[in-house]
């Protein structure tokens, strides 16, 4: 038999072409699975547990997909629901499920997964030798400090955590942090289809309808056996060519050929992709290796400070051709007035200044020099409060507002888009965990919830 | 002397998860793949980068003609100092490379 799954989005929140959506829930597939997180927004909400996308956006597409649930009969999963998938993130989406089945007279089951990490539990597997250092993380050791220190730590379901949630018997699966592929493929395992397939498929519609020739339009499908699976698009107009998929093997991954999932590993090595026409394609040859020990991926966030910005912008033309030299002397300037007027060491804070116009994105490594028509100067000073990083950037505005170029010519005045010049961005975050951490079963890191929401006909 | 962009039909590069940066090169055509892939080791695009090239994982997918180059970010995503948090304009660093001739390694 064929599992058939349909993925809206790459992300709840972005949005989705909903004709292409009615029209697919009118299919009748088995499961429905849309992503609600990731890391690639920052540490700033692991860090505070919150999500990036408006509250109103998720909302009103959380209440277009139960619809499309209702009308296609099957489950609703979300994977790490509020972008860093903590168990408030969770609970939020569960009170959202509430609203909307209570507005819409429909009763519903909901199995909510939740991925969140004790610190007590995460510093045990240090001590037991549990946890391992995951590729690119920085090469110092990690310590039970390290890990104090995080105000949040998750761990990444996989498809057996999720196949939990789903065999309670749920409409809808809520799920704490979760990687990107375990929603699709927990249901096409759970049916035996082909493993290699199944994990190679969900890697393909992560990301919705990216894998196709109109990226925006979100929904695509994925109907899984026992030997491949096969990728469709259900925009108007959009196609998956074998390159458009195979190309998303590439995407956000470190190696094209090797994905890491709980349980072992997905070896796309011998993979193969048809075009079945014009828009279909086929994925076949993938190997799913299961491994020896069954670990999950930990992801942490901590507090490294707080942060206030500064903005000046030089339109004067010597100014803008000068703008490294003056930014030099300035810097000095500032190195020297700081500790003398607060008191603080060089250790106690930090600021660091970005030419927008010259070099702001890539620094150092930047090759191009051009001449700029302007140049905005960013002050971001990072400190142990926010006061003290506040106070710094006080002490700065002056400076940044009338610093010249040499000690003897008229005081310049620059452009402050506004007033004041300074704004407080509050607390810095830092990613402090990359790491695998060893279980023995599965579900001892997760905890399974399964609640009854709204009222009226069941489904 | 050409770009590396203006040979090839697009450079792309996005985080691989916080600590990690990677970069595709989309040749399009089988000449653009085999004139890049002989051109790019993985030793210039760590001196571009400014990373140890033992550091630097090259992929060849002759299949699509992609040619991929995964490295650790220098500054973690989002930790003080990082100046782009997706990774995603430092594909332009690679896009604007030029051709050395003879011998023709990108620099």
């Amino acid at each position: 038999m064929a599992t058939r799954v349909l993925v809206p989005s790459g992300v709840l929140g972005l949005g989705f072409d909903r004709d292409a959506l009615r029209r697919a829930a009118a299919d009748k597939p088995d499961i429905i699975c849309i992503d609600g997180g990731s890391t690639d927004s920052g540490p700033y909400y692991l860090g505070t547990g919150t999500s990036k996308y408006a509250a109103a956006s998720v909302r009103s597409e959380w209440r277009e997909l139960l619809d499309a649930r209702a009308a296609a009969g099957c489950p609703l999963v979300l994977g790490s629901a509020g972008t860093c998938g903590t168990d408030g993130m969770a609970d939020r989406m569960l009170e959202a499920t509430r609203d909307i089945a209570e507005d819409a007279g429909r009763r519903l089951k909901v199995a909510v997964l939740k991925s969140q990490q004790p610190v007590a539990t995460v510093r045990k597997a240090l001590k037991a030798g549990r946890l391992a250092p995951l590729a690119g993380t920085p090469e110092a050791g990690l310590g039970e400090e390290d890990i104090e220190r995080c105000t949040n730590i998750v761990a990444l379901a996989g498809a057996e955590q999720v196949a939990a949630a789903l065999r309670t018997g749920a409409d809808v699966v809520i799920a704490g942090r979760a990687t990107d592929t375990a929603a699709i493929a927990a249901l096409p395992l759970m049916n035996g289809e082909h493993a290699g397939a199944a994990w190679h498929g969900a890697k393909i519609g992560e990301c919705g309808a990216l894998c196709s020739t109109k990226p925006m339009s979100g929904v695509i499908g994925l109907e899984f056996d026992g030997a491949g699976c096969t990728v469709e698009p259900h925009a108007e107009g959009a196609r998956c060519t074998p390159e458009s998929v195979a190309a998303h093997m590439l995407y956000e991954n470190a190696d094209p050929f090797i994905l890491h999932e709980p349980g072992g590993h997905l070896d796309a090595r011998g993979a193969k992709y048809d075009a079945l026409d014009e828009r279909r394609v086929r994925i076949s040859g993938s190997r799913w290796v299961a491994s020896d020990a069954y670990t999950v991926k930990l992801e942490g966030a901590r507090l490294a400070g707080f942060q206030t910005t500064a903005l000046a912008i030089l339109r004067d033309a010597r100014y803008v051709a000068n703008a490294r030299r003056w930014l030099d002397r300035l810097e000095a300037f500032l190195a020297g007035e700081i500790p003398v007027r607060t008191g603080l060491a060089a250790s106690d804070y930090a600021i660091e200044f970005r030419l927008i116009g010259v070099d702001a994105a890539l620094g150092p490594l930047e090759a191009k020099a051009s001449d700029p028509v302007e140049v905005g100067v960013l002050a971001i000073v990072t400190a142990a409060s926010q006061e003290t990083a506040s106070e710094i950037a006080r002490l700065a505005n002056p400076f940044l507002l009338h610093f010249p170029l040499t000690d003897e010519e008229d005081l310049p005045t620059f452009a402050f888009p506004y007033s004041p010049a300074e704004t407080e961005r509050g607390p810095l975050y830092e990613f402090a965990l990359n790491h695998a951490m060893r279980l023995d079963d599965p579900m001892e890191a997760f905890r399974l919830e399964v609640a009854e929401v709204g009222c009226g006909p069941s489904r | 002397m050409a770009r590396l962009g203006e040979v090839v039909r697009a450079v792309r590069s996005k985080n691989a998860g916080p600590f990690m940066v990677t970069v595709d090169v989309f040749c399009g055509t089988e000449a653009a793949f085999q004139r890049v892939n002989a051109a790019l080791p993985a030793a210039a695009v760590g001196r571009l980068y400014g990373v140890d090239p033992e550091r630097v994982g090259r992929y060849e997918l002759p299949a699509i003609r992609v040619v991929k180059f995964s490295f650790p970010r220098p500054v973690p995503q989002g930790s003080r100092g990082d100046r782009d948090m997706h990774g995603a304009q430092w594909a332009v660093l690679l896009a604007e490379a030029e051709f050395e001739e003879p011998g023709e390694s990108v620099r």
